[in-house]
């Protein structure tokens, strides 16, 4: 199979469904004069014309506009730079976009998708470092997805865009330029889906986003002390494929969520609930969550470091689930 | 006042006399809808919040009459109005105030959120600011689908200090979208004076930082506020870009049901009621240019009772809903289709 990055996998599958639908259009800051920070934007203003635009920082202005032509027969793409940036066009995504259809009575879809670069990256500090999905799964009415890969992204990109409902769509700016192996032509990754990323029979660890490729390292390392790890890479965080997410405890009867994410109110507390809700007389030790130190990401790389979750905790939360510490 | 000034050219003049009636009957319906929803409130018949529209009907009267249907608009927390002049049933928004199946909204939005998107009434809002960037966004819409629709956004004084305004207005006025801002500067946000809570003058005054026009007008006059209006649609429609329009009107009632008013007197409210109702303003404009007689004002009236009455009776008649049907509508799907997936 051919191996693209990431960002090619997101511009392809912006292309399709551009060529697709005429009502598709994207718009963000700086992703026509620059191609977007990660050149996921490359090539579409000579294809597309008016139906790819550069926006005046006005974030507000992006979010509420993309539901107004959702409402009104378009499909919208707004792109938000930093996905930091959700927090000034709250409102719009709270307030408007995930309650319009359900308080207006069903009369009306909202096919919009919001793409959002988030994560650690490249010590960019407390402002532009943050995955914010806790943000927003407290929120009923958002679909809310996080690619692993670029074959996943892509994916999940289309399916995203074909929606009938709104999407925010978290892509970790660590993955843009990292290759992968992905299908020619066109294909359709299922939102609500999470996919079994390396089988076992151990413990399962719940996980998504970046966080995925440093789960499989982490069971590569285990898996030579004789530990099987079983990954599961949700895709999908809203609604989160939990059938999948159960079967999986039920076998190995132990479970660690990992997210880059903060741990307090994130993500993780979601899935570890319903782990226990579910499969509680299949544990054999509490379900542990591996994410960030409660504190905002910090600039300087050795603090950046100490705050953010990495591999060393990935496998401190498996060996203590597996009664195996130290 | 230092505001731009100008002269709309009389359109209003150009209407049929049966037109010129539909725009009484316009305000009347809007009137005594609102009246009665008021009764109806204290009564306990209507749940929540509401927010009347009365002294205000000249607006979306006179802006309304220039709209087509496939136009769109965005409203307010005191929405009712323009959802009538856009051409909503009463039958189904008194439904809906009353948190019935067959309201606009099956019962699950009430009075801040009526919409009929059959209408293009995209919805009232109980976010104060909250639809200039949706009627942006219905603007992008027509500029992507090279239709010569236009979207108006209703908005009050209190809003035009959110800074949605300020990214709304901004980014219509560069790519020079099909939206008009309509200002129903009715001088009160709430509680707070909008002379105090403003740095202009004028909210008009404001379309200079966007680089568009902007006009005031008596919006308690609707011959003024349809001329005005018919022009501005018409140079908005065929690409002139948009513009912002206020249109000074007052609050004859509280900010909402209920409101105890400690704000202003009620000598202040009476002088309005006495000197400046739109309706009986447009009555005594018609009645001295002989455009309309006792009788035809009296039958304006008995039609939009019985029209209010039969909603009414509509409301009272229809079913709730039931509760499960909570969990419905919120997503294009049925949850209950995906009981694997945690919502």
């Amino acid at each position: 199979m051919r191996t693209i990055t990431f960002s090619q996998a997101t511009l392809e599958a912006m292309q399709e469904e551009m060529r697709h639908d005429p009502t598709v259009f994207v718009y963000g800051e700086d992703i026509v004069r620059q191609g977007g920070i990660f050149g996921q934007f490359k090539g579409l203003p000579e294809e597309f014309g008016d139906r790819i635009r550069d926006v005046p920082i006005s974030e507000t202005a992006i979010i509420g506009a993309a539901l107004g032509a959702a409402l009104t027969g378009t499909r919208p793409v707004a792109d938000m730079h930093f996905a930091d940036f959700i927090s000034v066009a709250f409102d719009e995504i709270v307030n408007q976009i995930a309650k319009n259809r359900y308080m207006f009575g069903g009369q009306v879809n909202i096919p919009l998708v919001i793409r959002a670069p988030d994560g650690i990256s490249k010590q960019a500090a407390a402002q532009h470092s943050q995955s914010v999905e806790g943000w927003v799964q407290n929120v009923p009415g958002l679909i809310v997805v996080a690619p692993s890969s670029a074959a996943t992204a892509k994916g999940l990109l289309k399916s995203s865009i074909r929606q009938n409902d709104p999407v925010l769509f978290f892509e970790h700016k660590l993955l843009y330029p990292q290759k992968g192996p992905v299908p020619e032509g066109e294909y359709l990754t299922p939102l609500g889906k999470a996919e079994v990323r390396k089988p076992g029979k151990d413990v399962t660890i719940v996980t998504y986003s970046i966080m995925v490729q440093k789960s499989e390292e982490v069971a590569v390392e285990l898996e030579r002390e004789g530990i099987s790890v079983e990954i599961i890479d949700l895709l999908t965080l809203k609604p989160f494929d939990a059938k999948t997410v159960i079967e999986s405890v039920k076998k190995t009867h132990r479970c660690v969520v990992v997210h880059e994410g903060v741990v307090t109110g994130g993500f993780g507390a979601e899935i570890a609930s319903r782990v226990q809700e579910e499969a509680f007389h299949y544990l054999d030790a509490p379900v542990l969550r591996v994410g960030a130190k409660n504190f905002p990401i910090p600039f300087s790389p050795i603090l950046e470091n100490y705050v953010a979750a990495n591999q060393e905790d990935i496998k401190c939360a498996i060996r203590k689930v597996l009664h195996r510490e130290g | 006042m230092p505001f731009q000034k100008r002269e709309f050219p009389n359109r209003f003049a150009e209407l049929s006399r049966e037109d010129q009636h539909g725009l009484l009957k316009t305000m009347v319906r809007i009137r005594t809808f609102e009246s009665r929803v008021e009764e109806l409130f204290l009564n306990r018949k209507v749940p929540g919040f509401v927010h009347l529209y009365i002294g205000e009907e000249a607006i979306a009267t006179g802006v309304m009459a220039n709209l087509r249907k496939s136009d769109w608009i965005t409203s307010t927390h005191r929405g009712h109005g323009h959802a009538i002049a856009k051409g909503a049933q009463t039958d189904r928004m008194m439904a809906e105030l009353y948190g019935k199946k067959t309201g606009y909204c099956k019962g699950k939005g009430g009075s801040m959120h009526i919409a009929d998107f059959t209408i293009g009434m995209l919805g009232a809002n109980g976010v104060v600011g909250g639809g200039f960037n949706i009627a942006v966004g219905a603007g992008i819409s027509a500029m992507i689908k090279k239709t010569d629709q236009v979207a108006v956004s209703f908005f009050g004084d209190g809003a035009s200090n959110r800074g949605t305004f300020h990214e709304a207005l901004n980014l219509a006025s560069i790519w020079k979208l099909p939206v008009i801002f309509i200002n129903e500067n009715n001088q009160f946000a709430s509680t707070t004076p909008t002379s105090y809570a403003t740095s202009v003058a004028r909210i008009s005054d404001r379309a200079k930082g966007y680089g568009m026009e902007g006009y005031t007008i008596d919006g308690n006059n609707v011959v003024e506020v349809y001329n005005a209006a018919a022009e501005l649609i018409r140079g908005t429609r065929k690409g002139d870009g948009p513009v912002l329009l206020e249109c000074i009107t007052y609050r004859i009632k509280g900010h909402y049901v209920g409101d105890p008013e400690r704000y202003r007197s009620k000598k202040e409210v009476q002088k309005q009621v006495i000197e400046n109702d739109p309706i009986t303003r447009f009555i005594d404009y018609l009645k001295e240019r002989k455009l309309i007689d006792d009788k035809e004002v009296e039958k304006i009236r008995r039609e939009a009772s019985s029209e209010i009455a039969a909603s009414e009776k509509f409301a009272e008649d229809s079913p709730y809903p039931e509760p499960e049907e909570a969990c419905n509508d919120l997503f294009s799907f049925s949850p209950s289709e995906f009981p694997e997936v945690a919502l």
